[in-house]
């Protein structure tokens, strides 16, 4: 019996070691420990067994079954497992062709370039506000030192409704009613569209989009102008950029300038984008005339602010090299598609 | 403005690197366009004197010549030109010279070499050959080379001079860029007296005065000023016995290198004074003034007037003329008549320096549409004083040039207030308000330096200085003197508090669930053609548009009243384009007229799509999608009567009884009005009519505990039964309800004419175990309250 019992061990390892599929395998354990296999078989005859014999015979039949369970769990896993990297194999993708998407739209260029100014601008306390487009002349000119007679008020540059309204030129009209409606402090930025008198081409447009900004305080000087625009700057260009004042004339504004970035693409060296000048005109801005805080019930005495002005098609163009401004307003989906 | 640096130099010694010069003005606040060095292109070309020549021995029309060009051998030169001689002064280009060809004006660089075997080591020039004009050397013949002896200022030449010196033609000119609170800018003392300070270098100038002949003006015309509010002062000064003739080369080339053609010495006198001083000036032809009166006037009604380029204007009594005693002689401040300028014959010159109200010039000018230099400068205002000094310059010029006598006793009716502004000088709110502490002294420095007077803490304002007014003016004099890049750079702690509104908030969501929709953001302009409204068949009241009065065109003249008229230009666009499918989208403003000043202004969400996988769901989806995420509450109502939209394609969006928007499929007589023949979708939607619309924000529920039972539906239905009703007859029988969706709509053979099949999925849940009996039960309520309205279970 011993040597019965060994015999099995030995035909059903080598059975399972050549078995080469789960389902030969599945067949084999069933022949070899099923109810009706050949070790059950064994099994069954032990009754006949001597006293003694039968432990000695028992715990071998066990040994024996654990043997062969053993082998055919490894095989087992050695089955599987080779037929899982045969799977894997064949399910080989080409992973450099393009993923499939559920396509998201686009924001406007120009939306882009604007919902990062109204960031950069909260980030430094100031509220976004709006005002109307079609607006009074009082707001657009008269309450902004800008008098009958003033080149911009003539009708050769600017959209009249009446005699008194128009299409407002910039967006501090806003500003104007800002300060009508809220006591200092302020600090405000006036994003929106204005409208000036030019036929379309490459650089002009006579609708296009500004970014104004008013701050209102105590003790607020032309040095706070300055530090406020170049942190601006650096919070939109990086940390290294350069601005340069230079002195301006706006009505509204006393001391007033034009403020040059040093050309974000060649640093200052000269290129095509600067012209070769190394910088690039971006801001318009001033400490506010007294005048127009009086006009707005505010006195001068006690209060002082400044007040700055960019355009939007402007940065928007130097920042993507867009060369021709009318793609902005033609909505192409090919222009559209690339932002 | 362009300025010439010699004349500059009259003024004030700048002869620092031109770059350096240019930098310094734009930094102090005269900004400099550009510069350009006149003849630069000219380069090695001197002054050359003919010692002999004789015939070429291989060609008759060649000549050798033997030209002294200040070298310590003469060199020698070939030419074809018949007109030298012995003696003759040339401009020599030396080897290695840069001048134009003749022939075609193309750029040419000169070098040694043979001409038919005889060696010529250069090129003899004429005038074409120097880039220079006939009326720059008058006295040249048209053909051969440049004789120079025949220059007024040839005793000034020398032999080996750079020709650029020797004709003059060696100045600079800055084009300036004044804004426009500057017209002191606009004249070469204001910009010398800018310069003076920003370099701190001393401004040398004088009054001008004339000697003059015994006499009075007086005694050959008489001025009468009748408007005196309208011309503050009128001065007029007689030159008899005139020599018309040219002016000198000093004048001619300052002259040129502002731009201006010389013509003859009296009217380049007003010319250069208008440029020198700031001052319009203008000469009137003694012989044509009638009568001897000159009267300062408003115009008659129907008078009229030819002016000096020839066309004729109708004058009106708000105008203001210079007139004899006949007729207008002069637009005043902006031309004189045809009859009055100064011709070749004249014999005696009234000269006139006046001050005309800016107002009244600009008015005049706009309306007769002609804007000269002199209106320009009147509009921007003009002073008393320097109307005088221009006219004492005007007479010292005349003397200087020999070219007439200036009668003594001059007539001035002078009614202008000359006093000049006085402003308290605050120096520590100047300091205050620039942020840094300039000591009063050097404040003080400053304005002396910008011709200021100072008087016991008193600033005593030059009259040419129309921009100063008030303490801030003159703290940015001392900003824009000491550099606007010497004052340091603060960041105020800003005490107000930054906010987003809840609109603001709103729009920002909406914009980011279109885009997440997969639609494309466009940017379009707010007014359109009226023309727009016919081809989308608009209802009347819709078409009430806020207009322009002075619109570029007619496509941009109206302000739209819907955000439609501009999608429909953009899907149009992109369609021509070939672009094959678009979802498009933008938040933009609409405009609608009121009984007030002002219209009320809109802002509306325009959305629109085209393209294969497009249809009228899957717009709507859009907008469900939108409502879902920002809990809006509305419902979409079908719309026939629309006539933008496809009559069986179209629905109101309501929030109870407001409509939000409306959304459909265009009615495709208006598609192929913008010449788009696929089904082209669009909605637009009120963006505070949604804000509005929201409801409150969602509280969390918890998960269910126990499973769902669901129950489909197929009902058949008349055809008109919206699938909204059938929703609400659910909702409103069944118990249980979790949730109602379609899934399918049928029409078709399997069902009778008229009628349609539609299958609905209901969930029910109960907080416990629900058997099939209770799940059937509430079904069958359902299917009563239907059959009571004719929807029946489909079998």
């Amino acid at each position: 019996m011993k040597e019965q019992l060994q015999s099995i061990k030995e035909t059903a390892i080598a059975a399972i070691s050549s078995c080469a599929d789960l389902k030969e395998l599945d067949a084999l354990r069933v022949k070899f420990l099923g109810k009706k296999g050949e070790l059950t078989a064994i099994l069954k005859q032990m009754g006949g067994l001597s006293a003694e014999e039968r432990p000695v015979i028992g715990q071998l039949a066990n040994e024996v079954r654990a043997c062969i369970e053993n082998s055919i769990k490894d095989k087992s896993d050695e089955l599987k497992s080779a037929e899982t990297d045969l799977r894997l194999k064949s399910e080989y993708l080409d992973v450099t062709m393009p993923g499939k998407r559920f396509a998201n739209g686009r924001r406007h260029p120009m939306n882009i370039v604007l919902d990062e100014l109204k960031e950069i601008f909260r980030g430094m306390g100031y509220t976004v506000v709006d005002g109307p487009e079609v607006e009074e002349t009082k707001y657009v000119f008269d309450m902004l030192n800008t008098f009958e007679g003033h080149p911009a008020r003539d009708p050769q540059d600017t959209f009249y409704i009446t005699d008194e309204v128009l299409l407002r030129t910039q967006t501090s009209s806003v500003q104007i009613r800002q300060m009508l409606k809220e006591k200092p402090p302020i600090a405000i930025i006036s994003p929106g569209r204005v409208y000036r008198r030019d036929e379309v081409d490459g650089t002009h447009s006579p609708i296009f989009h500004q970014c104004e900004g008013l701050v209102i305080d105590k003790n607020i000087t032309f040095a706070d102008l300055k530090g406020t625009l170049e942190e601006f700057a650096k919070r939109l260009y990086g940390e290294g950029m350069n601005l340069k004042f230079r002195p301006h004339h706006f009505p509204y504004t006393e001391p007033s300038c034009e403020i040059d970035f040093q050309c974000f693409r060649c640093g200052g060296k000269g290129c095509p984008l600067c012209k070769g000048e190394g910088w690039i005109e971006i801001l318009g801005a001033g400490v506010v005339h007294p005048q127009v805080l009086e006009n707005c019930g505010i006195d001068p005495e006690e209060y002082s602010g400044f007040a700055f002005g960019i355009g939007i098609e402007r940065i928007t163009m130097l920042r993507y090299e867009i060369e021709d401004m009318r793609l902005l307003y033609e909505n192409d989906m090919r222009f559209l598609k690339q932002f | 403005m362009d300025l010439s640096m010699k004349w500059l130099n009259d003024y004030v010694k700048a002869d620092m690197p031109i770059k350096e010069f240019c930098d310094g003005m734009t930094m102090s606040g005269s900004k400099v366009e550009t510069y350009s060095v006149q003849g630069a292109d000219i380069t090695n070309v001197v002054v050359g004197k003919c010692l002999a020549m004789e015939k070429h021995p291989d060609a008759d029309s060649l000549w050798i010549c033997k030209v002294d060009v200040g070298q310590a051998e003469p060199i020698q030169i070939v030419t074809s030109a018949q007109n030298m001689f012995v003696d003759a002064v040339i401009p020599v280009a030396l080897h290695g010279a840069t001048c134009y060809n003749h022939k075609d004006m193309s750029f040419m660089k000169i070098k040694k070499g043979n001409m038919r075997g005889v060696r010529s080591e250069g090129m003899m020039c004429s005038y074409e050959e120097l880039n220079l004009t006939l009326a720059d050397v008058p006295y040249s013949s048209n053909e051969g080379i440049l004789i120079l002896n025949n220059d007024p200022e040839f005793d000034k030449m020398t032999i080996g001079m750079d020709i650029h010196d020797a004709l003059g033609f060696n100045d600079t000119t800055v084009e300036f860029e004044i804004t426009n609170n500057r017209p002191d800018c606009l004249s070469v003392i204001g910009l010398a007296r800018e310069a003076s300070a920003t370099f701190d270098l001393p401004f040398n100038y004088t009054e001008p005065t004339f000697t003059g002949v015994e006499g009075k003006a007086t005694d050959y015309i008489n001025v009468d000023v009748k408007n005196a509010a309208l011309c503050s002062r009128y001065m007029a000064a007689i030159v008899k016995n005139v020599k018309i003739g040219p002016s000198p080369r000093w004048m001619v080339e300052r002259l040129n290198a502002s731009g201006v053609r010389a013509i003859n010495n009296f009217v380049d006198i007003t010319n250069f004074v208008m440029l020198e001083y700031g001052h319009p000036m203008h000469a009137f032809d003694l012989r044509y003034v009638d009568g001897g009166k000159i009267v300062v006037r408003n115009a008659e009604e129907n008078e009229k007037i030819t002016i000096l380029d020839g066309t004729e204007v109708a004058l009106s009594p708000e105008m203001l003329v210079i007139a004899d005693e006949k007729k207008p002689i002069a637009v005043a401040g902006v031309m004189g008549g045809e009859f009055s300028g100064i011709m070749e014959d004249t014999k005696d010159v009234v000269f006139e320096a006046a001050c005309f109200d800016g107002v009244s010039v600009r008015m005049t000018a706009k309306k007769i549409n002609k804007r000269t230099d002199a209106s320009s400068r009147f509009e921007k205002g003009i002073d008393p004083i320097n109307a005088k000094a221009a006219l004492m310059r005007a007479l010292q010029l005349v003397e200087m040039l020999g070219c007439g006598e200036v009668v003594r006793e001059y007539i001035d009716v002078d009614n202008a207030n000359k006093t000049p502004a006085k402003l308290k000088h605050d120096a520590k709110w100047i300091s205050d308000h620039l942020g840094i502490e300039i000591a009063e002294s050097e404040q003080i420095a400053i304005f002396k330096k910008l011709g200021f007077g100072y008087e016991d803490g008193n600033v005593i304002v030059p009259n040419t200085r129309i921009d100063i007014e008030r303490q801030c003016d003159l703290a940015e004099e001392v900003a824009r003197i000491y550099g606007y890049n010497r004052i340091p750079s603060t960041v105020p702690k800003l005490s107000s508090n930054s906010k987003i509104t809840p609109i603001q908030h709103f729009e920002k969501r909406i914009v980011d669930i279109m885009v997440s929709q997969g639609f494309y953001e466009t940017m379009t302009f707010s007014f359109i053609s009226p023309k727009s409204y016919e081809k989308l068949n608009f209802c009347e009241n819709k078409k009430n548009s806020v207009v322009l009065t002075n619109p570029l065109g007619e496509d941009t003249s109206v302000m739209r009243t819907s955000m439609l008229p501009s999608m429909m230009g953009v899907v149009s666009t992109n369609v021509a384009s070939r672009n094959l499918s678009a979802r498009l989208f933008e938040i933009g403003r609409v405009f609608t007229p009121t009984d007030e000043r002002l219209p009320v202004e809109e802002d509306v969400l325009g959305l629109c799509a085209y393209g294969a996988d497009e249809d009228f769901y899957t717009i709507k989806g859009v907008i469900e999608e939108i409502f879902s995420d920002l809990v809006i509450n509305a419902k979409f109502v079908p719309v026939t009567d629309n006539k933008t939209f496809h009559p069986g394609r179209c629905a109101n969006i309501v929030n109870g009884d407001v409509v939000i928007g409306t959304v459909g499929e265009l009615h495709p007589a208006v598609a192929e009005k913008y010449d788009v023949s696929c089904r082209v979708y669009a909605a637009e939607l009120y963006m505070d009519k949604m804000f509005a619309a929201m409801g409150e924000e969602r509280k969390y529920k918890p998960l269910p505990k126990y499973p769902a039972m669901s129950r489909d539906l197929s009902l058949l239905c008349d055809d008109e039964v919206t699938s909204d009703t059938i929703i609400d007859i659910i909702k409103a029988n069944a118990k249980f309800l979790e949730s109602v969706s379609i899934f399918d709509m049928y029409k078709g053979e399997q069902v009778p004419a008229g009628k349609k099949s539609l299958s609905y999925k209901m969930v029910l849940r109960k907080d416990g175990t629900m058997t099939d009996e209770e799940a059937d039960s509430s079904v069958n309520r359902v299917l009563k309250a239907l059959a009571e309205q004719n929807i029946v279970l489909r079998t």
